[in-house]
């Protein structure tokens, strides 16, 4: 038994100061004042709140192995505070069957986080044939995606989205019109066209959100939309909302902190897609964070090696980490209290992803002791050579931010014990 | 000033002005009956380009020639990069072998600057995808210089592909910074995304823009802009934004044609407007030379006594 001693816990039923006590099941065995146990863990001056749920990380096992594992992406969403992920099906193969969802769940088995794989939508994310979403459904699969690209056929959506409803899954969107976008390596906008380098319209992602909105008018299926980077966008899921459809939507951290003049550097590390936008759209996915309009904070944590991002700016992936930066990010530049930004990084996104029976749930009894243990006020600068993840590709190295991850444990295990971890 | 990326480099026109006055030296030096002097001798510049250019390259390897400088070529399509080596490992290895000066061409916007974040050397950007190609803004400047006196004051109206095009965006930055009033001509097609920030005015008609101005500055109109959906046809783009026979009758007498080059005869000029004496595109090239041995000369001889060279 290990006893969480002298924290405020903080979940989606409110606060209170209390310990939390763990049994040798990984589940809370009580919670309360006083609680004591043979293993204490100290978590004075912090936050105990649920373990942070990422709904879009790339692991890049299997096939990019060079770039991250499953075991260095699970370490680094450990030390980011983060219990679950959501494993994106861009991988080589791709998640688009039964076979490959096992693999990645087998690997998932000794990670330092609970794995989730998400299912391709279509046969190699190709967009052509649809993917056998029964069967990877089967193997407790909950969002499916093509991710890296969106489905651009409309017809092939409008069958993706009714075949889903019946399956009780949750389409996931990647929203960029191909046709708009092609060539384009950055938003398209002032900064482009001063630094010469070819620009991705905002319309290339409002147009499928649009579309999408619609399809999912037409079928009544539910319909989640990816890394929204656009106010137009956002406006328009605002308005679906409000218009009583089943949609909901995540934004990046990179998506809240960072514009398009950063590519003025050509550094690649800032390349990334959707594209960095302009300072009116940061503001915009701000306001959609504090107005409900968007529900979740995602990662995209897109790990790529070294020899990737040391290109020109067109040629380079694009791609960068988030796992190890989100909570401090939302802490630092978001205006909202702490249980606000914990909604948006554990108890929402759980729902999202299905996985509100394990995650993100209330601290309670017998609930899983998957945890993290925050301190809001410390602060740390971000150094990339010292994150966990296998890559570098981090635009914040050097930047001090605000709000720390002490401690996180995953079904009892404390696999992160002040900052560092555990194995 | 260490390397010459960016227009902006020379920091306004008093920078660009110092190149240009630089410039007449080695105008007068190149006049000479043995056009060559000792700057930099001992000093090696490289020429990296990973795209094609014959008259970019031929002219910056005469002016290091004459500068005394020696020269290597590295070139792509034959070389290890065709093996699959990064452009990192490939500047890291030209470096080790000793050099002062990389002049870069490469279809990537922005990458002289990440070969300038990599090596010691100087780096020369000799044309970097859409987006900058300085020495030609400076040879144009010392051209427009050259016949009219002075860059302050003109009316310079540049037309046709700018969205595509480096040579425009250098332009536009020295021209402006000079004190030139710049006019971009050009379908909206070919035009950038934004022009916020551009201190420019903008004409969709090169009638009304033609007696106006002091210098009309075309650029290349390439035949892949047709199958990209941005012009109907060359033949349309010659109607409205060529330099015809007739359209030249509405220039002032003083007025200059200028052309980065390789001209497309028939498309963006008529074959017998290239000729006439107002068009300056030999000019150009002529004090091409000059400017580049001005710019090697500033960011790679520093330390050498001008005077002494030049005999001046």
């Amino acid at each position: 038994m290990i006893v969480v001693k002298g924290g405020r816990v903080v979940d989606a039923t409110g606060e209170r100061a209390a310990d939390v006590l763990i049994d040798d099941d990984g589940r809370i065995a009580a919670v309360g004042p006083d609680l004591s146990s043979a293993r204490v863990i100290d978590a004075g001056r912090c936050v105990v709140a649920p373990g942070l749920v990422d709904l879009h990380t790339h692991l890049r096992e299997p096939g990019r192995e060079e770039s991250e594992t499953v075991e260095t992406g699970s370490r680094a969403a450990a030390l980011g505070g983060f219990t679950a992920v959501v494993a994106m099906p861009n991988t080589e193969p791709a998640i688009d069957s039964a076979a490959v969802v096992r693999d990645v769940l087998e690997l998932g088995r000794k990670a330092l986080c609970d794995v989730h794989a998400s299912g391709a939508i279509t046969v190699e994310r190709a967009g052509d044939q649809l993917a056998p979403m029964a069967e990877m459904a089967a193997l407790g699969v909950r969002l499916f995606t093509d991710d890296g690209n969106g489905v651009q056929d409309n017809r092939l959506m409008r069958r993706a989205l009714e075949y889903a409803s019946g399956l009780g899954v949750t389409l996931a969107q990647h929203c960029e019109d191909e046709s708009l976008s092609a060539g384009g390596h950055m938003h398209e906008g002032e900064w482009s066209s001063r630094l010469g380098i070819p620009g991705i319209p905002s319309e290339a992602e409002e147009l499928m959100v649009m579309r999408d909105i619609a399809l999912a008018r037409l079928t009544g299926a539910r319909i989640h939309f990816q890394h929204l980077s656009t106010d137009g966008a956002i406006a328009m899921v605002r308005a679906a909302k409000a218009g009583g459809l089943a949609v909901t939507a995540e934004a990046t951290t990179h998506h809240f902190t960072l514009t398009d003049e950063c590519c003025a550097s050509y550094d690649p590390v800032f390349k990334v897609n959707p594209p960095l936008r302009t300072a009116a759209d940061v503001a915009a996915v701000k306001v959609g964070l504090s107005d409900g309009a968007l529900d979740a904070i995602a990662t995209d944590h897109a790990p790529h090696a070294q020899e990737l991002k040391e290109q020109t700016f067109d040629e380079a992936p694009p791609g960068m980490l988030g796992l190890e930066t989100a909570l401090a990010l939302a802490i630092t530049e978001l205006d909202l209290d702490l249980a606000a930004i914990l909604a948006l990084l554990s108890w929402r996104p759980a729902v999202i992803a299905g996985l509100s029976e394990l995650h993100g749930g209330p601290i309670e009894e017998g609930r899983p002791a998957s945890l993290c243990v925050i301190d809001p006020t410390a602060t740390w600068t971000v150094d990339a050579a010292m994150l966990a993840s296998r890559s570098r590709n981090t635009p914040y190295a050097g930047r001090t931010l605000t709000g720390r991850v002490r401690h996180t444990f995953l079904w009892g295990e404390p696999v992160v014990l002040d900052g560092e971890a555990q194995r | 000033m260490k390397h010459l990326l960016s227009v902006e480099d020379l920091g306004g026109s008093d920078g660009i002005n110092e190149v240009l006055d630089l410039t007449d030296s080695f105008v007068e030096v190149s006049e000479r009956q043995i056009p060559k002097v000792p700057a930099l001798r001992g000093k090696t510049v490289v020429w990296l380009f990973y795209e094609d250019s014959t008259r970019t390259r031929l002219s910056f390897e005469q002016a290091a020639k004459r500068l005394s400088a020696d020269t290597m070529n590295f070139s792509v399509s034959t070389s290890s990069v065709k093996k699959g080596e990064s452009l990192r490992d490939t500047v890291l290895t030209i470096e080790a072998m000793g050099v002062d000066c990389i002049v870069v061409r490469h279809a990537s916007a922005g990458a002289p600057w990440r070969i300038a974040s990599w090596v010691d050397a100087s780096v020369i950007n000799a044309g970097d995808g859409w987006h900058e190609h300085p020495t030609q803004a400076l040879l144009d400047s010392y051209t427009i210089r050259q016949h009219l006196g002075s860059v302050d004051g003109t009316r310079i109206a540049i037309v046709g592909d700018i969205k595509h095009s480096r040579v425009a965006r250098s332009d536009v930055l020295a021209f402006t910074a000079l004190g030139a009033d710049v006019t971009l001509v050009a379908p909206p097609t070919l035009l950038p995304a934004s022009l916020d920030g551009w201190p420019v005015s903008v004409s969709y008609d090169l009638d009304a823009v033609l007696p106006k101005c002091d210098v009309v500055y075309l650029l290349r109109m390439q035949r892949e802009r047709m199958t990209e959906a941005l012009i109907p046809s060359l033949r349309e783009y010659t109607a409205s934004y060529g330099l015809t026979r007739r359209r030249v009758d509405l220039l002032d007498e003083r007025t200059l044609v200028m052309h980065p080059g390789p001209m497309n005869r028939g498309v963006e000029i008529a074959a017998e407007v290239a000729d006439l004496p107002r068009s300056v595109v030999v000019d150009q090239v002529r004090n091409g030379v000059a400017v580049r041995m001005a710019v090697l000369y500033l960011l790679v001889g520093s330390g050498v006594d001008l005077r002494r060279v030049t005999g001046a």
